[in-house]
């Protein structure tokens, strides 16, 4: 075999032309990249905390651990898609008047994209499972979830993903085609590069993680609640969690076998999705939003729950309308599936096809408005205190029944004809996702931080955060709803029009505010840290909540609760504190809890080279790979050993310890 | 709905003794036959997504061969025969595994193993066959259905098949332990699962494929 | 090493005996037998043309599968009302939901958009139909 071959057989198409280095833009990124990990790197090797990490971390099967790098991973990737969203938004307001602004159309197309893919699937979804894995079996009593080596090999497969996202930057380059991806554009004649299949590979690899752990969530919800919690004794935000989790098993596996199909178009030359030989593109929106519009009720649902839970803690007042409140979750879940045509009114599915469609929309408004009449009674004649939880959850509900209302407009399907795929849609979209879904997790975050690390954020800085997200989202938006209604279409990379550029520029300042939001809820934590003596809160039930996850130490002990809780009533922790419940101090027994493991770890690593081998098409790597995965994931069913027992000494010493905390705290 | 409200439990509480914490080892119920049939129910919308394209673009020939052209009847049903049988052995597999026979046992999962490699190998030979006359996966929307929906079914029984190898090891190593029985029984379920979407692929795809 | 395999299990034994305790010889032999009395007649109806007229078959033979499908559920699933408190039939009530969905609404969807917007594609094109275009 010559060297040409052999270097084909090994790397496919990479080749050095692959890496950027003719962009000042991403060689500039690269480098901040690549000293900020360097500087990391040296740190974490300088203070020795490798081993910590790997054992107490990346191997971790603590839900609680799981949970705390799912939000971790959503804060990193939120940096990585604002950078994207400020580009773009600096560059329409740079591209007016003859000004090519600074990003050309190749580079444009693949920011947008970018920004599109990493917020949906590397932030939302990282934020909302790992606010599900934290406190969801806090909330339920239990110990840990259903399948604990399957959480932490989720994660790794949800980082797998977003890394291979990440290398797109550096090697190659990313889709050029939106964060959908359609046909033909994404099909091998149109887009003949990587950059789609990056696509693929990312959402596949992550796919995997996402369906894995909606599986785990649900096994965990149905099997493992404490004695005497009944499904209408369950808090809303397990709830709407398990609600979210029948709609991840449900829709994901519809975008696994779609994109699966796309690449069958792309590596094998079948003919779905093509112009030609009987193959049909819209078959491919029309499955892709099967899944799609579930998915963006697999992202807000959750965060339904923080806002109840949110809104009655503050209250100082039990949920107004918990049944209705349930039944709405349970209503929308089942709906979500029977509205994905909105998406596509104007492909041309005729009258009959669109009234349907635009009718279940109209109906699913419906449980969503009922759900804020609740948390508006809630709020009636309550104690309310303004924490920043509070405030994240009142504009909340001023913002997102601005962006329901849009959402009902974009319904109509005669309205839909004028406002398809104009910046009133990207204005409506950003007005549900940001005020519902971002802000609902600033609330979460604010709201249990203090459970996961003993002490409080800081409220100065969060409220801070909370005000420059909130004018900034404002003056961001607002704009693209007018320029909506005078009818400029989205993923535009400059216009000719100059009257336009003034709300441009009034976007562009709304983003740059925004930037200051992230900016001091990053100052936010560093500040908390700094200060956390001084914000310690050594009862473990900061907020005087009314769920299980309060009853318990903060942070909790790696078992979690050393008795199992009873639950009476729907808020049990509220219960027994009205009734002096005594927290019980003797007659400890042995837990029995799984144990970490690095195979999640090793299985991920392998999909990751597979993914990145199957783009660049190094099939023989991808191969080995593949194998490597095979031979780890059979070797970790050998493991039967997967539990231990913590001894009933260890545990009488760690409640202990919190016993006289406590005492001294009083 | 009246557990929602208070006063159920309200009146229990009277009672002052109302337990909070328990004073025994709580154990979960094991949840992995639950979540393992959840999985399944996941797989089933991946398969009822190919189904649906096989549905709408089933017909689409480009001018190439139809169903009718290709598909040889007799073929499917010794195929479909094999499928039927591997599952009726790993029922006898089941029952011996509840009498704890783990000889009997083992030798009906090879049973059924081999049942399925018979199934996979008539499948490939169809594919073979369909290639080599020009009918392949890249000829037509038709085809490109035809070799996904049947494929992917493939894919899922080779799978079975490197699954049930592993747990003949692992029982013949560690002897039915719950924890195998618990995996044979996921197993279980999976095979039979198979089945069923088998039954949709010979009716949807065979049958009705070769209807004009 | 399997006896120490044993300890470790012994604290999810229970509810072990459940989980298989439906399984009987005669439920299998009964549930093989209709499996496959309900496969060959549906091969022998299209393979001995029987009934002429396709879409009566096809109606036919999809109705012979979905009465498969419930015998197979029952007698090689085991699946019932209690199994795994309900959970399970729960679950498989909301995919069989979400896969009419699937099915039934791709079609219509798909087939209402061949026919507006490639209406030389579609091979069976009622006059109707040609009249409506847009």
């Amino acid at each position: 075999m010559n060297t040409p071959d052999l270097v084909k057989l090994i790397f496919g198409r990479l080749t050095i032309e692959a890496i950027p280095y003719h962009e000042p833009i991403l060689i500039g990124t690269f480098a901040a990249v690549a000293i900020g990990g360097i500087a990391l790197l040296a740190v974490l090797t300088k203070y020795k905390l490798w081993g910590y990490l790997w054992s107490e971390w990346f191997t971790s099967i603590d839900h609680k651990k799981i949970g705390i790098m799912y939000m971790v991973l959503g804060v990193v990737m939120l940096l990585r898609g604002f950078s994207d969203a400020i580009m773009m938004r600096a560059q329409q307001a740079m591209a007016f008047n003859g000004s090519a602004g600074f990003l050309p159309p190749h580079h444009y197309d693949q920011v947008f994209t970018a920004h599109g893919v990493i917020m949906i699937f590397f932030v939302a979804m990282p934020f909302v499972t790992g606010l599900m894995n934290f406190v969801v079996p806090l909330q339920i009593g239990a110990r840990d979830v259903a399948f604990p080596f399957l959480n932490n090999f989720s994660f790794w497969m949800t980082v797998a993903g977003g890394m291979l996202v990440m290398a797109s930057l550096f090697v190659g380059e990313f889709a050029r085609t939106g964060w959908l991806a359609y046909p033909p554009l994404s099909g091998l004649a149109a887009s003949p590069d990587v950059g789609v299949d990056y696509y693929i590979w990312s959402l596949q690899v992550a796919g995997v993680g996402t369906t894995l752990s909606g599986i785990n969530l649900l096994a965990t919800i149905i099997k493992m609640r404490a004695p005497g919690m009944t499904m209408m004794k369950m808090p809303v935000f397990t709830w709407t969690s398990l609600c979210t989790n029948v709609l991840i098993v449900a829709a994901f596996p519809v975008l696994t076998a779609v994109l699966a199909l796309l690449s069958l178009d792309r590596y094998v030359g079948t003919n779905f999705f093509t112009n030609d030989f009987g193959g049909n593109a819209m078959m491919y929106v029309n499955l892709i939003w099967i899944w799609g519009h579930p998915e963006v009720y697999i992202l807000v649902l959750p965060l339904f729950g923080v806002f109840s839970e949110v809104v009655a803690t503050f209250s100082r007042k039990r949920l107004f309308g918990y049944a209705s409140m349930v039944y709405a979750t349970v209503v929308i879940t089942v709906l979500s599936y029977l509205v994905w045509l909105h998406h596509f009114f104007t492909m041309g599915s005729g009258a009959s096809v669109n009234s349907f469609f635009g009718i279940t929309t109209m109906i699913i408004s419906i449980p969503t408005g009922a759900k804020i009449f609740n948390w508006l009674f809630t709020m009636y004649r309550g104690r309310i205190q303004f924490e920043v939880p509070m405030l994240w959850t009142m504009g909340f509900m001023i913002t997102f029944v601005i962006g329901g209302m849009t959402g009902v407009m974009l319904a109509v399907p005669p309205a839909d004809f004028l406002l398809h795929n104009s910046l009133f849609l990207i204005a409506h979209f950003h007005n549900v996702i940001i005020g519902g879904v971002i802000f609902g997790v600033f609330a979460g975050i604010n709201y249990w931080f203090p459970k996961a690390f003993g002490f409080k954020l800081d409220s100065y800085w969060g409220k801070w955060s909370f005000w420059l997200w909130l004018t900034g989202f404002y003056f961001a938006f607002m704009p693209l709803y007018v320029l909506g209604f005078m009818g400029v279409t989205r993923r535009m990379n400059h216009f000719e029009d100059p009257s336009l550029q003034i709300w441009f520029i009034i976007a562009a300042f709304g983003a740059v505010l925004i930037a200051g939001g992230i900016a001091a809820f990053l100052i936010q934590i560093f500040v908390s840290i700094k200060r956390r003596e001084a914000l310690r809160d050594v009862t473990g039930d900061p907020w005087h909540g009314r769920t299980l996850e309060w009853s318990t130490s903060s942070p909790p002990p790696s078992y979690n609760f050393a008795f199992t809780p009873v639950i009476h009533e729907q808020d049990a922790w509220w219960q027994m504190k009205e009734r002096n419940a005594e927290r019980r101090t003797e007659g400890y027994l042995p837990i029995h809890m799984p144990k970490n493991t690095a195979a999640g770890v090793y299985i991920a690593a392998f999909a990751f080279v597979i993914g990145f081998a199957m783009i660049w098409h190094m099939f023989l790597i991808a191969g080995l790979a593949f194998l490597g995965l095979l031979v780890t994931a059979i070797g970790h069913t050998f493991n039967y050993k997967r539990d231990y027992y913590i001894p009933a000494d260890v545990v009488a010493r760690t409640e202990a310890a919190r016993t006289e905390e406590l005492a001294a705290h009083v | 709905m009246s557990d929602i409200h208070a006063t159920p439990s309200a009146a229990v509480a009277d009672s002052q003794d109302l337990q909070f914490w328990m004073k025994e080892d709580h154990h979960p119920e094991n949840g992995t036959l639950l979540g393992f049939w959840i999985y399944l129910m996941s797989d089933c919308l991946i398969f009822a997504c190919l189904f649906a394209t096989y549905g709408v673009l089933g017909r689409s020939y480009a001018g190439g061969p139809s169903g009718a052209d290709l598909f040889e009847l007799p073929l499917v049903a010794v195929n479909t025969t094999m499928l039927l049988l591997s599952s009726i052995t790993y029922g006898f597999a089941v029952l011996e595994m509840q009498k704890n026979r783990r000889g009997t046992m083992m030798a009906w999962l090879i049973i059924t193993g081999l049942f399925g490699a018979a199934f996979l190998g008539i499948e490939l030979y169809e594919f073979a066959n369909l290639i080599h006359e020009g009918a392949g996966p890249q000829r037509s929307a038709f085809l490109s259905s035809f070799f996904t929906l049947v494929g992917t079914h493939g894919l899922h029984v080779t799978f079975g098949i490197v699954w049930l190898i592993t747990l003949l090891v692992q029982v013949g190593r560690f002897g039915l332990t719950p924890a195998n029985k618990r995996r044979i029984m996921c197993l279980s379920m999976f095979w039979h699962f198979l089945d069923v979407v088998w039954v949709g692929v010979f009716t949807f795809v065979y049958l009705m494929g070769v209807l004009p | 090493m399997s006896a120490h395999i044993e300890s470790h299990d012994h604290h999810d034994d229970h509810g072990h005996g459940e989980e298989v305790s439906h399984s009987t010889l005669k439920g299998y032999m009964v549930g093989f037998f209709l499996a496959v009395v309900l496969t060959a007649i549906p091969f022998w109806l299209v393979m001995g043309k029987v009934i002429p007229n396709p879409q009566t078959l096809a109606i036919v033979i999809l109705t012979f599968a979905a009465i498969q499908i419930v015998v197979h559920m029952i007698y090689f699933l085991h699946m019932d009302t209690k199994s795994q408190g309900g959970w399970n039939m729960l679950a498989l009530m909301f995919t069989l939901i979400l896969v009419v969905i699937t099915l039934t609404g791709s079609i219509w969807v798909m087939f209402h958009l061949n026919s507006n917007m490639m209406p030389g594609m579609s091979h069976d094109m009622t006059e109707q139909q040609v009249k409506n275009l847009p």
